[in-house]
């Protein structure tokens, strides 16, 4: 569009150095504004810096010498060194602003994601309800990521394809790019979330034409391909538990799941309780309901996030926590 | 409306040593004072525009609770605060014109207009905790119709303005307390009233917040 | 000629020497700390902020060294995650609000500007003080949050986050609030005093720049600090009381908080800037000895960025509000860069065909130039949509505000600080040691942050306690530099406290400016003047003498008949 003409003498289309990979439909396009703005603000810092350094040599006071300039404003001057400028800003201006409506535009057909940012996890919920840790997208399609926060303020960043999207609790934001090369990139959070905001991370996946189907169709059905120890694994994994529970016996926010099943727990109301099937099924539900002692009530529920398959196989992972 | 100083009689006694004149002293004082009243207006602005923001995105919400406020209370304290500004402006004109009784009549009104104004929104504000009326996390109304879900976010602005309102109100007492020990104690004359006018100053906006203040909360329902 | 200090044994600053008769400076006339407690003196009340504010600056770099010793490798190096949130939270806090906004106008400003118009003290004495108390109230609040739980928002305070988090956000935000009205006080005086203490003679357009530069902060101070302190009170209200403005739990809207910080944070920066700038005019035009280019476009450049500052921030907010808003606040964005432009251009004029002396100050001016032209410039890539996108929330924007804020401001502050030493503390310092300073700070300034521009391109986002292994590079050069920046930090204050023991005894007036602070002596006596200065052209050095034995420059035509001072039409 606006920014192509740019592209060419700026050899903007290869990525450098100080600058990712540019892997999606839009990274050129970004990297070529960068680029613009690069050259005019390095024409300037030399222009200014030099200028600078000249006079400073060139005008050093010689004993006795008064300093010899008559003329002390120039509105000629003036105006030059302010229109000239603003031309140049304009042309900024407009190089951003058509690289962004690009990038704001969202297409008719777009294969949507669910993603639901919770300190400090993300889970990815494709099409079919499967959820997953991470992004697995087809390369060459139009994605919509469609995001919310359960708590705070986070930000979906992958630098490679150069997009970010603030996560908000209480709306929905959107966010619309497509990869046009395979492999695994980076997702940050981009928003301070607290104690872990550097530790929410993702694998972005990008399979070749062809693989993602494939892919989600195996990884849907974990349930039936896996046992339930294992399933209930993964879904420790991907479901927020690893944040707050050791698997090693290791003090964290909650009660560490090692050799957990099966003995008797002190609540913080001081009786005692058997850590069966039944209390692990309320502690996930209702975890406020019967609370260990000693524990900070900062649990939240699953209610409705976890199907009771789902509930059965941690329960079974948990049992096999004993050395 | 500023009645001339007599030049050469000026009481010297309160010129501060680094103005050059009394007229300086008074330009600066007001300057001050002014630019002070800009400082409240941003202030309060902010939770006008939170207003703006939460009304256009819940207008409903809005109308339909600035039925529960009581309007006639509301008028009440309307009626109470302008006399009040208006004696406040007669008081800095007795100050003006050396007529200490008038003034220390007026101040003394004042004072007790914006008492009967904080007594009034007391009512107001118990009638509210009795009935549940509160900001959204203490909103416990047994109302649960459709038509006042979300009332709670309109008794946060409500309290949130009114409430800043009346600690102004109370500062305000505060100021012309101060003011009416300073007049019975004869410091004030046509040479010196800057402190009286200050004091009018405030109080006239903090009339002039409630003025927009009763509009937008108690008559849009 | 060249400035060198003698070291001769000379009594302490606070005792006049015995037995030889001399007026008292403004810092013996009266003794005791309560005289102090209670003084009125402008100049007394600027140095009390000076110690305050260095001390903030103190323990706001030290948190700052430990942030980038954390960061010397990707996981845990010296303390933990939450320790490490605490840190960065504490060092922007304390940094931003207890030392950069008050830096220039209360310490500095508060000294010279009564000075500059010839007056006894600013308009109101009394309600500088109390801006001062309000100054060390609001940093006993923010600093109590250290001791009791601890701060771990970011000094921006984003909710849901901070009305939900378990540290001192209340006497934390409690203290800020507190601080703006410190500010809104400094504010108020200053705009009076210049609006009705200006001696006859000294009209709008010829006033120094600093003064116009002070000017134009106190209105941004006036307009801009109280819708903090309403969204800061909105804040506390809400993890009080739950009144559900920003929190969406309770139905409020997160990104409303966001507009309101950023309406007083972004004209904020202006607070910064803009007494920095007014400061660097002054410095280039004494150290070329020649009047400065543009006065006039010089005093409207200030004025159209104060105003222009209230309209564009949105720009913190790119990622998070509509494409729409988005595109309105960059357009806005990128037209407060041409005033900032006309400035730089102005001072590289000055010193065209000038007569260059590198004093310390003016290495420090010279030094602004180069690092707020490159801070100011990276602001573009901010200011335009698509860049901003993978920029923002990134080490990128680190770098671009501690180029403006640190090269800009801090650079200004201490080259102020430097020019103004011998008048206010009546002492002159080791100019080797001076500009050995500068170059240290200039050297460890640039190792530190020009690497950060790195990380933010390369993706690495803000606020990271734990990072990717490929970026571990970067960090250990940013780190390295900081260190050598702390040492030439310790260098200029060791220079600055050595100098009032052991320094030459200042003239007059030693850099033979035409200013009327310079009318009196070094230190002034506490009124300030004892003959009353002369209004004159500001920026007309030529009729200056230098004495070489003193060091002072006089006015030879001074108790002559005075030609009637032009207006300044430049």
């Amino acid at each position: 569009m606006f920014v192509l003409p740019l592209h060419l003498p700026l050899a903007a289309s290869d990525s450098r150095p100080w600058l990712p990979s540019q892997s999606s439909t839009v990274a050129g396009d970004v990297d070529a504004v960068f680029h613009l703005i690069l050259w005019i603000s390095l024409a300037f810092f030399v222009g200014i810096v030099g200028s600078l350094v000249w006079f400073v040599i060139r005008y050093r006071r010689r004993h006795g010498v008064p300093a010899k300039r008559e003329v002390h404003h120039s509105t000629w001057l003036e105006v030059t060194w302010s229109v000239i400028p603003f031309i140049l800003l304009i042309v900024i201006f407009a190089a951003g602003f058509t690289t962004f409506m690009g990038m704001a535009a969202e297409p008719d057909e777009c294969y949507e994601i669910k993603v639901v940012g919770k300190k400090w996890v993300w889970s990815y919920q494709y099409p079919n309800g499967y959820i997953d840790d991470a992004l697995h997208i087809p390369v060459d399609r139009p994605i919509k990521l469609v995001l919310s926060s359960d708590d705070v303020i986070h930000s979906v960043y992958i630098p490679a394809f150069r997009v970010k999207r603030d996560v908000i609790p209480g709306r929905y934001t959107s966010l619309v790019f497509e990869a046009t090369e395979t492999g695994t990139f980076d997702l940050f959070c981009a928003e301070y979330c607290g104690t872990k905001h550097s530790d929410m991370y993702s694998d972005v996946i990008v399979h070749p034409s062809g693989e993602f189907e494939a892919w989600l169709e195996k990884a849907s059905n974990y349930l039936e391909t896996m046992s339930p120890a294992e399933a209930g694994q993964v879904l420790y994994k991907r479901r927020g538990c690893a944040q707050c529970h050791s698997v090693d016996g290791s003090q964290m926010v909650g009660p560490s799941f090692y050799r957990l099943f099966g003995r008797e727990a002190i609540l913080d109301t001081g009786d005692t309780i058997d850590v069966d099937e039944n209390y692990i099924r309320e502690s996930i539900l209702e975890p406020q309901a019967r609370a260990r002692a000693g524990y900070r009530k900062v649990m939240p529920t699953y209610q409705g996030q976890l199907k009771d398959e789902e509930i059965a196989a941690i329960i079974e992972y948990i049992k096999t926590l004993e050395d | 409306m500023m009645a001339r100083s007599a030049h050469g009689t000026y009481s010297s006694r309160f010129r501060a040593h680094h103005f050059e004149t009394a007229e300086q002293q008074y330009a600066a004082s007001k300057l001050g004072m002014w630019l002070f009243l800009v400082t409240e207006v941003l202030f309060f602005g902010g939770l006008f525009v939170a207003y703006a923001v939460f009304r256009t995105l819940h207008p409903e919400v809005f109308v339909n609770s600035a039925e529960l406020l009581d309007t006639r209370l509301g008028a009440l304290n309307t009626v109470v605060l302008l006399f009040s500004s208006l004696t406040m402006a007669w008081a800095v004109r007795c100050s003006q014109l050396g007529q200490q009784r008038g003034l220390v009549i007026c101040l003394t009104l004042t004072i007790l207009a914006a008492v009967l104004f904080l007594g009034i929104k007391g009512i107001e504000y118990s009638h509210k905790w009795h009935e549940g009326y509160l900001w959204t996390s203490r909103y416990s109304a047994s109302d649960v119709s459709s038509a006042f879900d979300r009332a709670g976010t309109f008794f946060s602005i409500y309290f949130a303005m009114t409430g800043l309102h009346a600690i102004h109100i109370l500062v305000g007492i505060a100021a012309i307390g101060w003011v009416l020990r300073r007049s019975l104690r004869g410091d004030f004359g046509p040479n010196y009233f800057t402190p009286v006018d200050n004091v009018g100053l405030y109080w006239h906006l903090v009339d002039l917040v409630w003025i927009f203040l009763f509009p937008l909360l108690y008559l849009i329902g | 000629m060249s400035i060198t200090t003698e070291p001769r044994p000379l009594p302490s600053l606070t005792t006049p020497h015995r037995g030889e008769r001399q007026s008292q400076s403004y810092l013996t006339s009266e003794r005791g700390i309560l005289s102090w407690v209670y003084t009125l003196d402008h100049k007394r009340i600027g140095v009390m902020y000076l110690v305050g504010i260095l001390t903030s600056f103190l323990v706001g770099g030290v948190m700052a060294l430990l942030v980038r010793t954390e960061l010397l490798t990707p996981g845990r190096t010296i303390m933990d995650a939450d320790t490490y949130n605490h840190m960065f939270t504490l060092h922007g806090a304390i940094m931003t609000f207890l030392f950069i906004i008050p830096s220039i106008p209360a310490a500095l400003g508060n000294f010279v500007l009564p000075l500059m118009v010839g007056a006894k003290d600013v308009a109101f004495p009394r309600m500088n003080l109390a801006s001062l108390y309000l100054w060390i109230f609001g940093a006993v609040f923010l600093v109590a949050a250290m001791a009791l739980n601890g701060l771990d928002t970011g000094w921006t305070f984003y909710t849901p986050y901070s009305t939900t988090t378990n540290s001192s956000v209340i006497s934390a935000t409690l203290g800020v609030f507190i601080l703006g009205f410190s500010s809104i006080f400094t504010g108020i005086n200053f705009i009076a005093t210049v609006h009705t203490m200006r001696p006859k003679g000294m009209t709008w357009f010829r006033m120094p720049l600093f003064l116009w530069s002070l000017y134009a902060t106190a209105i941004i101070q006036v307009l801009a600090t109280p819708v903090l302190g309403i969204t800061l009170m909105l804040l506390i209200a809400e993890r009080v009381a739950g009144i559900g403005i920003f929190d969406p739990a309770l139905g409020g809207d997160p990104v409303l908080y966001q507009h309101f910080f950023w309406f007083y944070s972004h004209p904020a920066v202006y607070i910064m800037i803009l007494p920095a700038m007014g400061i660097i005019s002054e410095l280039i035009s004494t150290f070329s000895r020649t009047r400065i280019f543009g006065y006039r476009f010089l005093c409207y450049s200030s004025i159209a960025i104060a105003l222009l500052g209230f309209l564009v921030w949105g720009h913190h907010m790119f990622t998070s509000e509509s494409a729409m808003a988005a595109v309105i606040f960059s357009a806005l964005t990128f037209s407060v860069s041409i005033p900032s432009g006309i400035k730089i251009f102005n001072w590289l004029a000055t010193l065209y065909k000038g007569s260059i002396t590198l004093t310390t100050p003016m290495c420090f001016a010279i030094s602004f130039i180069v690092l707020f032209a490159l801070g100011g410039l990276t602001g573009l890539f901010l200011g335009a949509l698509a860049t901003d996108v993978h920029l923002h929330d990134t080490y990128f924007v680190v770098a671009h505000f501690h180029y403006v804020m640190m090269g800009g401001t801090l650079m200004a502050f201490i080259g102020g600080l430097f020019y103004w030493w011998p008048k206010m503390f009546g002492r002159m310092y080791n100019e080797f040691w001076g500009r050995m300073s500068c170059l240290g700070i200039f050297i460890g300034f640039n190792w530190t942050f020009f690497p950060q521009f790195l990380l933010g391109t390369k993706g690495m986002p803000r606020r990271y306690y734990n990072y990717q292994p490929e970026f571990q590079g970067l960090h250990v050069v940013s780190t390295t530099g900081a260190f050598i920046l702390g040492v030439g930090l310790v260098i200029c204050a060791a220079v600055l406290v050595h100098s009032l023991f052991r320094g030459r005894k200042a003239p007059a007036n030693p850099w033979g400016v035409a200013t009327m602070e310079w009318q009196t002596s070094s230190p002034p006596p506490v009124h300030n003047f004892e003959q009353s200065p002369k209004v004159t052209d500001p920026y007309d050095l030529s009729d200056f003498v230098l004495c070489e034995e003193s060091g002072n420059y006089d006015r030879p035509s001074a108790g002559k008949k005075q030609k009637k001072p032009g207006e300044i039409t430049a």
